[in-house]
């Protein structure tokens, strides 16, 4: 029996800042209203893409910063990571912050992994203010992963879109915000796909890991949380995952989704969806923590999926491992009676499984 | 089950949920633009021998070839070549104007590492296994032309 992977904060650290910024493609998304900057041009107004990137988690470090009402010094940490090798577009961030900085590599999962690591810092009291940041880049992804922007292919039906985007929070001890209650750790999980184009594939079989030692270690299910997302495993991969955890015999319902499925409107021609560090981490800092904020989400589940490959392992032929870690996020604001998204959720699920029953039964 | 089953099982399983292209329309786009291409082609062949009555016909194939490269890597430097190659697949990377598009995008691309290490570099990442094809095939016709 392996140990535990769980952590159940104590304190509970408290993110008291957040901001989004995303590119002009991921602004005509489904979450456009909810992102707090949308950039009129992806290059940002620097000469390289890798520069934008960088500017872009700058620009988002600064946001959260300002968001959580604290001065730039009170802050002790910055946990950060990227796609790009070496993580440059964090490490060169860095720079222009006066703050310990640690460099995180957990591909899309990085947002969960700083939150982890960062919670763990803030709760055990060593620190008052940590910030976490992730980002991507679409056109420097596809130079680093894929091939040149103007070269003339084709995608195959199972490639996403990588966001253009990034996202930080602070974690502050004390405060109002939404509270991080626990986190689970992922292992690396390999089932041997070899499909670079099939990402979601790849990292389904490290998310259905995670979520199950999750349930089983908090003792919980599916349905004690308003909101189950996963990172980037896309449509294909969201839909992988769902029959995997049904062979292991938990069913995923109405609450569960994938960011990478629902990033973008379906004329967008993203294909099986938007995917890397960004895509998970502007939802978070967008849409989930305003809900949570306002007391329209209690507990959410936060799993963004990475996978851990490299161009040069995967032309030597070596398959594609993933890893998945869980955030466990919970409002701080009381449900208003009546007006509560969660309740009705829960309440028209079992309304419509009553439904059904009856029509069975009428019908048998 | 060991693990090799189990990575055997979850990838047939991943392969029969993959959503599959459909063959058709691909296929006619392909074919479509391909043509059109190949009409533009012959269309400038016959403007340049019509314009210089005099040419060799073998001169009048190799400006076409070059009017062709040129403006395959003019599109793909205004940023449309990948537009047409996104809508015809096959049919705009098998002529000579895909080639072309294949050498001009990373040079586009890696413009920002210098002359040398950016664009002499990198400019033949994916034109460069054609190229070798080439030369060794050539090589074995080559051999083979020699003895017969």
């Amino acid at each position: 029996m392996a140990s535990r992977r769980t952590i159940v904060f104590e304190n509970k650290p408290v993110i008291t800042g957040s901001y989004s910024i995303v590119g002009p493609k991921e602004g005509k998304g489904n979450f456009a209203s909810y992102f707090d900057y949308i950039m009129n041009d992806d290059s940002f107004g620097e000469k390289t893409y890798e520069k934008a990137e960088k500017k872009m988690l700058e620009h988002a470090i600064n946001g959260a910063v300002a968001d959580a009402k604290i001065q730039p010094e009170e802050v002790s940490l910055l946990l950060s990571g990227d796609l790009l090798n070496q993580i440059i577009s964090s490490s060169y961030a860095a720079r222009n912050f006066d703050v310990g900085f640690l460099g995180l590599f957990g591909a899309c999962s990085t947002m969960a992994e700083g939150l982890a690591i960062g919670s763990a810092m803030v709760d055990s009291g060593y620190f008052d203010h940590v910030v976490c940041a992730t980002g991507s880049h679409f056109s420097t992804a596809e130079r680093q992963f894929r091939f040149p922007l103007e070269l003339g292919n084709q995608r195959p039906p199972t490639s996403q879109w990588t966001v253009t985007g990034a996202g930080a929070c602070v974690l502050s001890k004390q405060g109002s915000g939404p509270r991080v209650a626990m986190a689970t750790f992922g292992k690396v999980i390999d089932y041997a796909v070899v499909d670079v184009n099939d990402m979601g594939a790849a990292m389904a079989p490290a998310a259905m890991d995670t979520m199950l030692t999750h349930f089983r270690e908090t003792n919980s299910s599916p349905d004690d949380y308003d909101l189950i997302v996963t990172g980037d495993l896309g449509k294909l991969g969201s839909e992988i995952l769902i029959d995997l955890m049904e062979m292991s015999g938990i069913k995923l319902g109405l609450n569960y989704n994938d960011c990478g499925q629902m990033y973008f409107t379906r004329n967008q021609n993203t294909l099986s969806g938007g995917s890397g560090c960004g895509c998970s981490a502007t939802v978070l800092n967008s849409y989930i923590i305003s809900k949570l904020r306002k007391g329209e989400l209690q507990r959410v589940l936060f799993m963004p999926t990475g996978a851990l490959m490299s161009t040069t392992a995967s032309q030597q032929g070596e398959t594609i491992p993933g890893v998945c870690h869980a955030i466990v996020l919970e409002s701080d604001v009381k449900p208003k009676g009546g007006g509560v998204q969660s309740q009705d959720i829960k309440k028209t699920t079992s309304a419509s499984k009553g439904g059904s029953k009856i029509q069975k039964r009428k019908g048998g | 089950m060991d693990e090799k089953q189990r990575n055997e099982a979850y990838n047939k399983y991943v392969t029969a949920k993959i959503p599959k292209t459909r063959a058709w329309p691909s296929l006619f786009n392909s074919f479509w633009v391909g043509g059109v291409i190949c009409c533009l082609g012959q269309g400038i062949n016959d403007l340049i021998l019509l314009a210089f009555p005099n040419m060799a016909e073998q001169s009048a194939w190799a400006y076409t070839l070059i009017a062709l490269i040129f403006i395959a890597s003019f599109l793909t430097g205004i940023g449309v070549y990948d537009k047409i190659g996104k809508f015809a697949g096959g049919g705009s990377i098998v002529p000579i104007t895909g080639f072309s598009n294949s050498v001009t995008s990373p040079a586009i691309e890696f413009k920002h590492e210098g002359i040398i290490y950016g664009i002499c570099v990198k400019m033949f990442t994916i034109a460069g296994p054609v190229i070798v094809a080439g030369v060794v095939s050539s090589i074995v016709v080559g051999i083979i032309y020699l003895f017969v």
